[in-house]
């Protein structure tokens, strides 16, 4: 985070719905940044008055010379009006924002992905020199068909769980604390997905002497570290920033929140 | 074009001023433009000591704006002395800090601390905060007790500018006008969030873990026009508006019901360039309307 953010209206190339209803993709001509995984945008169409007010939080999947992508699900009136852009809209995007994962390429690295927490991760698959190394654990509520999963099982190892009922969901829990027991020695471990799931990632992960990267989703209404909507309680006291000082916190960083959160797993 | 606005002691380049809390300390916004060129910038507001604000949820979207109830989280006025001060361009912009106390003895003491600092432009009392337990807003409501905090900043802050924020959720914002301005304000700015609520009907929960937070944005504009209206007609210190504020012909129509200067707030969230940008309309606009200056303009509504 630093002087290399810049805000620019961008233009929309592309909104694919991937399962014909809720699931999108967004392509917009592309900035020219430096950025890593786990960083994101904040996105706002030109053609927005006053409702929906604030701009919206997304994870940059793909950056390259021919586009910045990202993916949605429809939740509400925000997200509704960006699934009906069209090609040639403007949209303000501020960006690369936040502190990504820290990645390893030498080392093997399991993915624990809950739903569109896949997005993040789309880019990094792609692009990984070594895929061989990659795993990926992805529990998602609704058809495979919904996700952008198809585009990678080609090239790495993917145990999908469909976590509707309780029984899947403790099916999801032990497939991921299996797996994280076993790179507990070495590799690397990334997360992203709702809370709940962060939350279980977090439990199964807190007491392993392992790498944990955790990508946290909170209201947020600017995504510089000015509104502080997004502010976590620390471990020792002190306030996070999700925006500024995320979204990617090591796990032991949020054992505090996850001690707050609510959820079925 | 000439868009000098004097406030106290300090003469503004321009009538564009950032609202506290919508700011960050300022340094976040370089990225965005040039700081140099605001009128001034008004940082977060600063207590005695760092504060963790309120837990939980504290900001959702609502119709035209949005609730927080961040509850004043702040780095704390030796933290930002030391760690961002230094870094704001304080020789070209004023830089105003936003002040908040528990009680009476720590506005002193901040006003204190800030009245021989010569990076400080001016103090903005923060006597408007619907989302903290102690003082904010208490002092706020009532005339007498407004006018207790402002002579006591002013005494401690010597010869520095005070500019007093009201806040609306009050009977008679006349009356507690007068009484800032009788106890030696410089400025009164208006207006700070109005208390505000909203709620899932699904789930049954909060949307704000604080349950009540302020509105801000463009749904409150009307209030604050009103309020700024009312204000300017009744001191005659320089008002400064505040209030849903999100375009140059925002501005001028703050201007046209009294005020000297604005600030911009939860408007930036929308679009982090909104204040450089509406500072290089300025001139478009006042051809627009057909005016030299902006002391012809001031107060000039046909009513």
């Amino acid at each position: 985070m630093g002087q290399n953010i810049e805000c620019l209206d961008l233009e929309v190339l592309e909104v694919l719905s991937l399962d014909g209803k809720d699931f999108f993709r967004l392509r917009l001509s592309p900035p020219k940044w430096e950025w890593n995984t786990g960083q994101f945008v904040m996105i706002r169409p030109l053609s927005w008055s006053y409702d929906p007010f604030l701009p919206r939080p997304f994870s940059i999947s793909q950056l390259d010379n021919e586009k910045l992508e990202i993916f949605f699900q429809i939740v509400g009136k925000g997200t509704k009006l960006l699934s009906q852009l069209k090609n040639g809209d403007k949209v303000k995007v501020w960006g690369p924002l936040g502190h990504g994962f820290k990645i390893d390429l030498n080392l093997p690295i399991l993915i624990l992905a809950g739903g569109m927490g896949i997005a993040p991760f789309i880019g990094l698959v792609k692009n990984h020199p070594h895929p061989e190394k990659l795993e990926l654990i992805f529990g998602h509520r609704r058809d495979l068909s919904c996700y952008p999963i198809n585009e990678l099982s080609k090239k790495i190892l993917i145990w999908t769980v469909r976590d509707a009922s309780q029984r899947d969901i403790e099916r999801l829990k032990r497939a991921i604390q299996v797996k994280v027991e076993g790179y507990s020695s070495e590799g690397q471990i990334l997360a992203c997905g709702p809370l709940p799931f962060l939350n279980m990632v977090h439990n199964s992960c807190i007491s392993k002497q392992t790498q944990v990267q955790i990508s946290l989703e909170r209201p947020m209404a600017c995504g510089i570290g000015v509104c502080l909507g997004c502010s976590i309680p620390g471990p020792s006291g002190e306030n996070f920033q999700t925006c500024k000082h995320g979204p990617v916190f090591k796990c032991e960083d949020l054992s505090t929140v996850c001690q707050q959160i609510k959820g079925i797993y | 074009m000439n868009f000098k606005v004097k406030i106290g002691n300090l003469v503004l380049k321009n009538p564009i001023l950032t609202a506290s809390g919508t700011f960050g300390y300022g340094l976040e916004f370089e990225p965005f433009g040039d700081l140099k060129k605001l009128g001034g910038i008004i940082v977060k507001g600063l207590s005695l000591l760092p504060r963790p604000g309120n837990p939980g949820d504290r900001i959702a979207e609502t119709p035209c704006g949005m609730l927080n109830s961040i509850g004043l989280e702040n780095i704390g006025i030796n933290a930002f002395l030391k760690e961002k001060l230094p870094y704001l361009p304080w020789k070209h912009t004023p830089i105003v800090v936003n002040l908040y106390g528990e009680d009476l003895q720590e506005f002193e003491k901040l006003a204190k601390i800030l009245a021989n600092k010569e990076e400080i432009g001016a103090i903005e009392i923060n006597i408007s905060c619907p989302n903290v337990k102690k003082g904010g807003m208490q002092f706020g409501q009532d005339p007498s007790s407004a006018a207790r905090v402002c002579e006591i900043v002013k005494k401690a802050a010597e010869s520095k500018t005070v500019i007093v924020k009201l806040s609306p959720n009050v009977v008679d914002i006349k009356a507690i006008a007068k009484a800032v301005e009788d106890a030696g304000a410089d400025s009164i700015s208006l207006i700070n969030t109005i208390p505000g609520m909203a709620v899932n009907p699904y789930t049954r929960m909060p949307k704000l873990t604080n349950i009540i937070g302020g509105l801000s944005g463009p749904a409150i504009k009307p209030i604050a026009l009103r309020m700024v209206y009312e204000v300017a007609q009744t001191v005659n210190i320089p008002v400064i508006g505040i209030g849903g504020i999100a375009s140059v012909e925002d501005v001028f129509e703050f201007i046209l019901v009294g005020a000297h200067a604005v600030e911009i707030g939860s408007a930036s969230f929308t679009n982090p360039k909104l204040v450089f940008e509406i500072i290089k309309e300025l001139p478009t606009m006042a051809k627009k309307l057909g005016i030299r200056g902006l002391n012809e303009y001031r107060g000039s509504l046909y009513a």
